[in-house]
């Protein structure tokens, strides 16, 4: 479904800020796989999602989603294949336009946008089913402006608008790092919904270690632009936080001391 | 007397400001792009409509129609700096602001002044006002109705959302480079269609009559917003009728100052100040009064 073939990106390449952000990774996933992907600060893992969803060019490798290479494909033409969901709540809707507004807009991802009515009664009929499975009561807030709802809801709605139109691809950018543990708990809880019921290919960062280990199939650790170590089914399943930290140390060589994901 | 008689022509003429305004409305507010290419397609649509008439005995509607199609295309020269040049959007519309200058003198034979014949009447004027306005009403109807409509399609919305936030357009697959060329083109038509409209009001085409056009039509959507946001909450509509208010809003005062004897010299002068003035108002709000502005978001979560 998603083949990563050697793909390199540098930032601010030949001056004293050059930064290999990804050293060659390739990564492939099949059809329905959910991989976790972990790693310290500037691992490259946030790179390595945005370089899949075409938000800059990388500078070697390919990028190929389900037999299409899209490594040349600017960012809007590839959204068609990928659904996405940022860190920043505020990222992922429109804050100005109404909440069915902003489903509406996710209805279109990947076809064609004309001059017909954007959202017509039987879309709306289908928004209020769809809002209704979150059980925020948001169904009969319609025409409330994005805006105006907590960074929790917005994270639930923006990851309703990525997986309503099914993609080939999920991206997660660390999507609940940014909410409160419970809420984070139940926006996690129904991404794991969503993705088994849809049987969704998936791509999640998270830095909390236990969040990967308990969910997906396949959980990658990612360190200096590079894929370090990787693991999946029954070995991922027989895991452990402390498995996790070990084999950071042994390939990091020490240098682990990432607070944030200890005390996660 | 003379000021109450003087009121009329300025409403008149506040119209066409206040359509002009809705042009700026669609980049300033609904795109996010301050476009200051707006200077220099006013008068394009002035020097085009007026010269069509003029020298070539078009008919109004023809004159009408190239202004519209002339303005399209200042916005596509600025859309273009903007997304394929990357230039930044305020250069890219002073860029096509300074290419216009010249060309607005071209088309006008390189005169920075052309007539409409003496005693020949055009469907508005500032002969029969009541007439004028009747058409007015019908143009505003009209207008507002087409963008009521438009930003209502899947379109029209993929360009309210490219202003409201991009990455996440981007991320639904809007192609946002094409949305905002797009949104420059129907800007610039509808403030070229009034620049058309204003020479035939006034009876001329001037080079010089777009100095300072954003810096009303700023003042006319701040205006109209500041006043009848109340009024026109979340009907699209009704705000841009609000825009068009602001216009005449402006323009009256504008009249009134001028009837009181002031300096002539300082009116630009004083629209700029208090454009500047009302821009800063939400950022005052924003900076200095942060927990009114939290609390009232809390209020608005809990409800």
């Amino acid at each position: 479904m998603l083949e990563i073939k050697n793909v390199t990106k540098i930032f601010n390449a030949a001056t004293i800020n050059e930064k290999v952000a990804l050293n060659g990774v390739s990564l492939t996933l099949q059809d329905g796989d959910f991989v976790t992907v972990i790693g310290g600060n500037g691992a490259g893992k946030s790179t390595l999602l945005n370089a899949v969803a075409g938000t800059y060019p990388v500078d070697g490798g390919n990028i190929v989603i389900d037999g299409v290479d899209v490594t040349k494909m600017p960012e809007h033409k590839r959204a068609k294949y990928v659904g996405r969901v940022f860190q920043d709540p505020m990222t992922g809707t429109a804050a100005d336009m109404w909440i069915e507004e902003n489903l509406s807009l996710a209805k279109y991802r990947g076809k064609r946008r004309g001059l017909g009515w954007s959202i017509k009664a039987s879309d709306r009929a289908e928004f209020k089913e769809l809002l209704k499975t979150l059980d925020l009561g948001l169904e009969n807030r319609l025409s409330t402006k994005m805006g105006l709802l907590s960074g929790g809801q917005r994270q639930t709605v923006t990851l309703l608008m990525a997986t309503m139109q099914k993609p080939q691809l999920l991206l997660l950018d660390e999507h609940t790092a940014a909410l409160d543990p419970k809420t984070a708990d139940k926006v996690l809880t129904l991404t794991k919904d969503i993705v088994e019921k849809n049987k969704l290919t998936t791509l999640m960062i998270t830095h909390n270690m236990k969040d990967a280990l308990r969910l997906g199939n396949r959980i990658i650790m990612m360190h200096e632009g590079r894929i370090i170590f990787e693991a999946s089914g029954e070995e991922k399943q027989k895991l452990t936080v402390n498995d996790l930290l070990e084999k950071f140390s042994q390939v990091s060589k020490g240098t682990f001391a990432n607070d944030r994901m200890l005390l996660s | 007397m003379l000021y109450l008689a003087s009121l009329p022509p300025a409403i008149a003429q506040g119209i066409i400001w206040g359509i002009m305004a809705i042009g700026v409305y669609i980049t300033y507010r609904i795109l996010d792009v301050a476009d200051l290419t707006v200077d220099g397609s006013i008068c394009t649509g002035m020097a085009v409509c007026t010269v069509l008439i003029v020298k070539f005995d078009m008919p109004v509607w023809v004159g009408l129609a190239a202004a519209v199609v002339a303005g399209m295309l200042a916005g596509l020269v600025t859309g273009i700096f903007h997304t394929f040049f990357g230039i930044p959007a305020i250069l890219s519309g002073i860029l096509t602001q300074l290419i216009l200058w010249s060309v607005n003198l071209k088309i006008m034979g390189g005169t920075s002044n052309v007539g409409y014949p003496f005693g020949v009447e055009y469907f508005i004027s500032t002969e029969s006002l009541s007439k004028t306005f009747l058409y007015f009403a019908i143009i505003l109807a009209l207008l507002i109705g087409l963008f009521y409509w438009f930003f209502g399609t899947t379109l029209g919305a993929s360009v309210r959302a490219t202003g409201c936030n991009i990455n996440m357009s981007r991320a639904q697959g809007i192609n946002t480079d094409f949305i905002k060329v797009l949104g420059l083109v129907i800007s610039n038509s509808v403030v070229a269609f009034s620049g058309a409209l204003l020479s035939l009001f006034l009876g001329f085409s001037d080079a010089n009559a777009g100095k300072g056009a954003i810096v009303i039509g700023l003042a006319a959507v701040i205006i109209g917003e500041a006043l009848f946001s109340r009024i026109t909450r979340n009907n699209f509509a009704l705000k841009l009728l609000s825009v068009v208010l602001g216009g005449v809003i402006y323009y009256m005062v504008y009249q009134t100052i001028i009837y009181l004897g002031l300096d002539t010299n300082y009116l630009k002068m004083l629209s700029a100040l208090l454009v500047a003035l009302f821009l800063a108002v939400p950022y005052w709000k924003k900076k200095y009064f942060k927990k009114a502005a939290k609390k009232e978001k809390e209020v608005a979560e809990n409800a």
